[in-house]
């Protein structure tokens, strides 16, 4: 198959993996020391996010203009979108790391735990109902939990049609109409950025009103992370669909090539999906 | 197998890369990229060995001669975390870079950049595991499972593991990525997936067990890093949450992680002993089958590392049965290794010696698993010395002799030059005795009641202990040999030849000349 459009394409010797490595190792220790509040981290963790998008902007630069001159035969794209694909795999399985831990705590943990209170009683946690939601049967602060009715329902309605909008900009680049193209990249985006500040808004609510911290027990540890593992997810998948807005208003992509585009599609798409399992068992479960 | 089509000679072109160690820094190649993993795996597996020593010599007879009781701890941790991440794993990586692509008939690894930063990740993470034994606190001291609360209690060492890990699991992922897709996009022309050979399916098997589980590790040593400094309450009973939890997560990818270490062991045996019997691979569909069996069981059995944690009995019945399951699927390749000896022609090269050991004792490793598997005996011998024993033999025994067999069976490819046989010979046999010196009388201290991670012991584990170490001290020493043997052969082993076996039929032997050129493949050659 690589023979109509010539050799699959090797790259040169570059200096960009060792570059992110040198990021990885300020950003590495910077984390451990500022994670015990020692000074020197949070300086060298600034200079290794710094180094990062260094080579973030140069190392995808690399990749667009190599992919523009036209080195990249239809191999490679399968090779791209086999990776993109498997890429995909893991944050799903990174999340079900998280649901994993909040579907044993609701099912086993948190029952036992109130079993154990009855059997013990004084002695023990007494009197723990281990009702969901629940802050566990320590010493916690009451809270007050997030309901899924407000704001959360609203931010569905903002995901999904974002995946609604992603998917017009994908027709529109399939039949080159690059003004339509551009105007549903933007919608998508802006829907994306809503969602974001939405999310914001809902975490300051939470500590300010509610009561609701990461340190509220079972139910806050759960809540946080979830959540906001995913809000980094859709902050990334919304830097990436900006990314691609300016490479399609510098005139990149042909109506046939295009998986940059649709790479970020996929990942859009799979923000949602993960957004809808938050949804249901976060929110309203 | 294959009839050569493509012009394997046609290269030339772009040989000229940076030199130097510009050279290794920048290089996309992966036969480069291949060479770094190996030396820094045998670095950290002399590292991991160093630590291996001394809790050897620490053991070496009863009370607190060398290490005190943290500093012991955490050389038990790291050198389990260091062996596992840091000598066995990127090991087989080295064999995926060099071989994968040779054997497919691919020019390269399809991801060649990405390649390059898999490789230059683990010194990162490498040197954050190191250099947490020198700072307030010391070395993560929990064990190389770390479970909490101990590691939630622990100081910066522990942090700097963490980090560590979260690098190591991006590195494992990216490179896993690239053999995924290495090999479903850049097979020769005609190389249908059941006429891959059998290194490269265990590694394609492999890929996908890393690219399932390094991710879930990733996310629990993330909630062990919220627990710690955050006030999450995932490990903390107080707040809902309970350590058993990490448990089951850290075991779900800690088992498939045991055999992501032995997979590609099989595919090295796989290779090697066909080809020093003259005759083809016996039940190669079977094999397929069997690896991608085992994988699939692989993730559903995580929960007999946790029978004495506290668990239903309907849950331990299932785990147990299900482990003993993965059974079936093995002893169809032992079965099968051995009908392929079966009335072969064979010769006993380094290679095949070490293939052969690795069945003998990869069998007691695996044996002595199921017995492990069996819920009252584990509950006896749950955290003793029999267990050390056990994965001693499927990791040292199965894992690193599969790699020693590799690196044998290829470095004629390799390097255009043969190694030692003599010398060889004298590594294998030395490390056969020596290692079953080390870890089987492990096997009586753990069903004598004897604990792991103590530095201390009972008069009455003293006898085997002693022997214990002196073994280790003599299989520590042993791989110093390796270490020479491999120099001598790069530096001025003999002028090998395309085909120093004669029963090889893979595409490296039959379409490369002896020491493989920079670039091979960058016209595929057609497979028949």
């Amino acid at each position: 198959m690589s023979q109509e459009s010539g050799h699959y394409y090797v790259p040169a010797p570059s200096l960009f993996p060792i570059i992110g490595s040198t990021a990885l190792l300020f950003m590495g220790f910077g984390a451990a020391l500022t994670m015990n509040k020692m000074e020197l981290g949070y300086g060298l963790l600034a200079i290794g996010f710094a180094i990062l998008i260094y080579m973030m902007f140069g190392w995808f630069g690399t990749v667009a203009q190599e992919s523009e001159s036209g080195k990249y035969n239809d191999q490679v794209d399968v090779s791209f979108r086999w990776g993109m694909g498997w890429f995909i795999l893991t944050e799903v399985m990174f999340f079900c790391a998280f649901f994993g831990a909040l579907f044993y705590m609701r099912v086993l943990s948190i029952p036992w735990l109130e079993e154990e209170s009855l059997v013990l009683g004084q002695d023990w946690w007494p009197a723990y109902d281990g009702a969901w939601p629940t802050t566990g049967p320590g010493e916690f602060e009451a809270f007050t939990p997030m309901g899924a009715w407000g704001l959360p329902a609203i931010n569905t309605m903002l995901l999904l049609s974002s995946g609604v909008t992603c998917t017009l900009a994908h027709h529109a680049i399939k039949e080159n109409r690059r003004e339509a193209l551009k105007k549903w990249l933007l919608a998508t985006i802006a829907l994306g950025a809503i969602f974001i500040a939405c999310q914001a808004y809902e975490y300051v609510h939470a500590y300010n009103d509610l009561n609701l911290k990461m340190t509220s027990g079972a139910y806050g540890s759960t809540f946080f992370m979830l959540t906001g593992f995913h809000g980094f997810h859709v902050t990334v998948g919304a830097i990436m669909l900006t990314v691609i807005y300016f490479r399609c208003a510098a005139g990149h992509f042909t109506s046939e090539k295009h998986f940059g585009f649709e790479g970020v599609a996929w990942y859009w798409h799979f923000v949602d999906v993960v957004w809808l399992g938050l949804f249901v068992f976060v929110y309203l479960m | 197998m294959a009839a050569v089509h493509g012009d394997a000679h046609d290269h030339g072109h772009d040989d000229h890369h940076p030199s130097g160690i510009m050279r290794w820094i920048t290089t996309t190649n992966h036969k480069d990229i291949g060479t770094m993993y190996l030396w820094f795996s045998f670095t950290m597996f002399m590292v991991g060995g160093i630590l291996a020593m001394g809790i050897r010599a620490e053991l070496y007879q009863p009370g607190i001669q060398i290490l005190e009781p943290e500093l012991f701890n955490q050389f038990t941790t790291l050198h389990g975390l260091i062996m596992v991440f840091g000598a066995i794993m990127p090991a087989f990586v080295g064999f995926a870079n060099w071989q994968v692509p040779m054997m497919i008939g691919a020019p390269d690894m399809a991801f060649a950049r990405m390649n390059n930063w898999s490789f230059w990740l683990l010194p990162v993470a490498a040197s954050l595991l190191v250099v947490s034994f020198f700072v307030p606190g010391g070395a993560a001291a929990g064990g190389w499972t770390f479970y909490p609360p101990l590691s939630v209690q622990g100081g910066l060492g522990v942090d700097m593991m963490i980090f560590a890990v979260h690098i190591l699991g991006a590195s494992s992922i990216m490179g896993s990525i690239n053999i995924i897709t290495t090999i479903l996009n850049m097979r020769a022309p005609g190389m249908t997936l059941m006429k891959m050979p059998l290194f490269v399916w265990t590694w394609l098997i492999t890929a996908y067990l890393l690219v399932l589980v390094m991710p879930v590790l990733a996310g629990v040593v993330t909630m062990l890093l919220t627990d710690r400094h955050f006030g999450t309450s995932f490990f903390n009973a107080a707040g809902g949450g309970d350590p058993v939890l990490f448990q089951h997560i850290f075991w779900f990818f800690g088992h498939p992680e045991v055999y992501i270490m032995i997979l590609p062991a099989f595919g090295i045996v796989s290779e090697i002993i066909p080809t020093f019997s003259r005759k083809p691979l016996f039940g190669y569909s079977s094999m397929v089958y069997a690896t991608a069996s085992i994988a699939i069981l692989s993730c559903f059995v995580w929960a007999h590392h946790m029978f004495t944690a506290g668990m239903p009995t309907v849950g331990q019945l299932f785990f147990m049965y299900a482990t003993m399951l993965i059974a079936v699927p093995t002893g169809v390749k032992v079965f099968n290794w051995t009908a392929t000896m079966w009335r072969g022609s064979m010769t006993f090269e380094t290679p095949m010696l070490f293939s052969i050991g690795f069945i003998f004792l990869f069998v007691i490793g695996g044996l002595s698993g199921v017995i492990c598997a069996i819920v009252p005996i584990d509950i006896q011998v749950q955290d003793t010395y029999y267990v050390i024993a056990h994965f001693h033999y499927v990791l040292v025994s199965g894992a690193l002799f599969a790699l020693f067999a590799g690196v044998y069976y290829w470095i004629p490819k390799w390097t255009g030059r043969m190694y030692n046989e003599t010398l060889g010979k004298w590594h294998f046999w030395l490390s056969m005795f020596f290692f079953n010196l080390t870890f089987f009388v492990q096997h009586f201290l753990g069903l004598a009641g004897m604990p792991r991670r103590v530095p201390d012991y009972a008069l009455q584990f003293a006898d085997f202990n002693k022997i214990s170490s002196l073994g280790a001290f003599g299989f520590g020493l042993t791989q110093l040999l390796f270490l020479y043997i491999v120099i001598n052969c790069i530096r001025s082993g003999e002028k090998s030849t395309q085909m120093p076996w004669e029963g090889a039929t893979t595409l490296e032997w039959t379409h490369l000349p002896a020491k493989a050129p920079y670039h091979s493949f960058e016209t595929p050659p057609v497979v028949k």
